[in-house]
């Protein structure tokens, strides 16, 4: 028995713990798809950034800065402004107007049988995408650091699966907020006494580390190179890299805000005033969290170096691998574990969220009008759904195989949710005018969009792109808009624009809002 | 059950029409000032590289202080929202106590 693996072992008991007390607590629909409504600011606000923080933020970015320096850091500033978004413009009203998801805001003074069905084919696809990124992530780095304890890939993903669909079926969403909750401290321990190790590496002097940054020495095409890796453009070259940066960009700030899985966590607090103070405190964590990969990805460019990470399993071990130089094996288990149980939390959160849309807005209020045929429906089909959600996961990831580049799927899920979701979630708070066609027609052109334009580019289609940039960002969302803005101009519907005053008023004041309880 | 002709007196009342102006005064400038602030940094980096290049403090460059600077701004302007954001619960608070009379 390897320490990593007591570790995840540990981890896994106290987890599925958890799953069998919140199975004991109330019953219910507003407790299996909200918690009841029930958590408080700072619980809220470090499950949302332990829903938020994937594999791509703890292993990704700090393989990114670790290979190609400054641009890394980049995704680091991105993924915490974009919380600016969700603060001033998306999480009360939100909160103050929806239920379950986020159609339950569009379906407001719209036609809900479309509206929901288009909405719940977005929530699916931007989580299925990002799903499939994290699994595959998982099963390869499962086996990786598992590797002595004889665990395959397919093994791996095979558990996570299991898990996640686990934490789901039985424990709902209280089960699935406290494992990202304790998620979330782990992460920020770790990261924290990463850090730490690194400075104390250098003598804990801010300018002796940022020396070794100014040149970092490592191998390419067979000669030795010295770069400075705070020089941005390392990642992002000419011709296109410039407006690659911005295009990425783009889709992180107001893909965060359109994200279906960080949604839903508004409606397990009581209150709006509840969700915005817990999205200050998740600002806190994220926030902290980001500025120390500066730690984690340089200090594994300077201690580590390109060509040892590079021969030991790649940019995504950059982490573990200074965890190992810095702290030995005990260390290396450790960070490990936290890798591993982040992505447990996000896949959890991922899977309750698809399956919440999938059985909310499709099940009972596209095929069945909006009532249950019998008491508890709702979350019954939403725990098959997870099943369904779990074992196509599984499939999907074991067919792509370890090693499937899945970073364009996470770029997706982010150019979807900036392009689909959020010009429909903006229009229908705040523009009376809005309607029914609009709403679809806003959500087909940004999934269209966003897919076609990763369809053919770089990404998928490495030399041959016909679009040349990675990130379709700066083209699928303003055609998100532009599609929103054209459909509403095409029809009136004057139902739309009466119900607008009620929206507004249930937006602004909470007056009507669900309240907490789940008994 | 609130009927509608109900919402539509609340919308028209003039404590409510305060406080989405009170709201719109803060939410908009904000709004842009993070936009253009963040955005600058990506067009900078991306078309003025060499500009960003300068070190500003020792051995660090202006890309880096800059990419910095961003979560500051972003903590101070929540915690500046949350503060207004407090004048807005007390404004709402009189709309509810209005429409419930």
């Amino acid at each position: 028995m390897s320490t990593a693996l007591i570790m995840f072992l540990v981890f896994i008991i106290v987890t599925l713990g958890i799953t069998y007390w919140s199975a004991r607590q109330a019953t219910g629909a507003n407790s299996f798809f909200a918690a009841g409504r029930r958590m408080t600011a700072w619980q809220n606000g470090v499950a949302v950034a332990g829903d938020y923080m994937s594999a791509a933020s703890f292993l990704g970015i700090a393989g990114i800065i670790a290979f190609q320096g400054y641009d890394g850091f980049m995704y680091s500033v991105g993924w915490l402004v974009a919380y600016l978004t969700v603060l001033l413009i998306v999480a009360e009203p939100l909160r103050n107007a929806g239920k379950y998801t986020m159609a339950d805001v569009l379906a407001y003074r719209l036609s809900p049988r479309p509206v929901r069905a288009m909405a719940a084919l977005s929530t699916l696809t931007v989580s299925t995408f990002y799903m499939i990124a994290q699994m595959v992530g998982a099963g390869a780095l499962v086996a990786l650091l598992l590797k002595d304890s004889g665990i395959t890939y397919h093994t791996a993903v095979i558990g996570v699966g299991v898990l996640m669909v686990t934490y789901v079926v039985f424990g709902g969403m209280l089960a699935t907020t406290w494992v990202q909750i304790i998620k979330a401290v782990l992460l920020m321990a770790g990261t924290v006494l990463l850090s730490i190790l690194v400075l104390a590496h250098f003598d804990f002097s801010f300018s002796k580390f940022f020396d070794a940054i100014g040149h970092v020495t490592y191998t390419e095409n067979g000669v030795q190179v010295t770069k400075d890796f705070l020089q941005p453009g390392l990642r992002f070259k000419p011709p296109y890299g410039a407006l690659d940066l911005i295009s990425l960009s783009l889709a992180l700030i107001f893909g965060t805000a359109g994200l279906p899985h960080i949604l839903v966590r508004f409606y397990t607090v009581p209150d709006a005033k509840t969700a915005r103070i817990s999205v200050v405190w998740a600002m806190a964590l994220i926030g902290s969290f980001y500025i120390m990969t500066t730690f984690l990805g340089f200090g594994a460019a300077t201690i580590v170096g390109r060509d040892v990470i590079a021969a030991n399993g790649g940019t995504n071990m950059s982490a573990p691998l200074l965890a190992q130089t810095l702290g030995g094996e005990v260390f290396f288990a450790f960070v490990a574990a936290i890798a591993f149980a982040t992505i447990l939390a996000v896949v959890a959160g991922l899977t309750i969220s698809a399956s919440t849309s999938f059985a909310h807005d499709f099940y009972t209020n596209v095929l069945h009008h909006g009532r249950e045929r019998s008491p508890g429906e709702e979350v019954r089909v939403a725990r098959i759904t997870a099943f369904v959600v779990g074992a196509i996961a599984i499939a999907i990831a074991i067919l792509l195989g370890p090693t499937a580049n899945v970073a364009f799927l996470v770029a997706l899920a982010f150019a979807v949710a900036a392009s689909a979701n959020l010009p429909v979630i903006i229009f229908s708070l705040f523009w009376k005018r809005f309607n029914t066609t609009g709403a679809v027609a806003g959500l087909a052109t940004g999934l269209a969009a966003s897919i076609l334009l990763i369809l053919i580019g770089p990404s998928f289609m490495k030399a041959e792109a016909i679009f040349p940039l990675e990130n379709p960002g700066i083209v699928s969302i303003p055609l998100g808009f532009l599609g929103a803005v054209i459909g509403t101009l095409l029809t009136r519907e004057p139902t739309a624009e009466e119900k607008f005053a009620e929206l507004l008023v249930r937006a602004n004041t909470g007056l009507g809002a669900e309240k907490a309880g789940g008994h | 059950m609130i009927s509608s002709t109900q919402w539509e007196r609340v919308a028209a009342l003039d404590e409510f029409k305060a406080l989405l102006d009170a709201k719109r005064k803060f939410i908009v400038p904000a709004t842009i000032f993070f936009l253009v602030y963040y955005f600058a940094l990506p067009i900078l980096v991306g078309y003025a590289p060499h500009l960003m290049e300068t070190k500003v403090l020792g051995v660090v460059n202006l890309a880096y202080v800059f990419a910095l600077s961003q979560f500051f701004m972003a903590w101070i302007l929540a915690a500046m929202y949350l503060r207004a954001a407090g004048r807005f619960d007390e404004m709402a608070k009189d709309v509810v106590d209005k429409a419930r009379r």
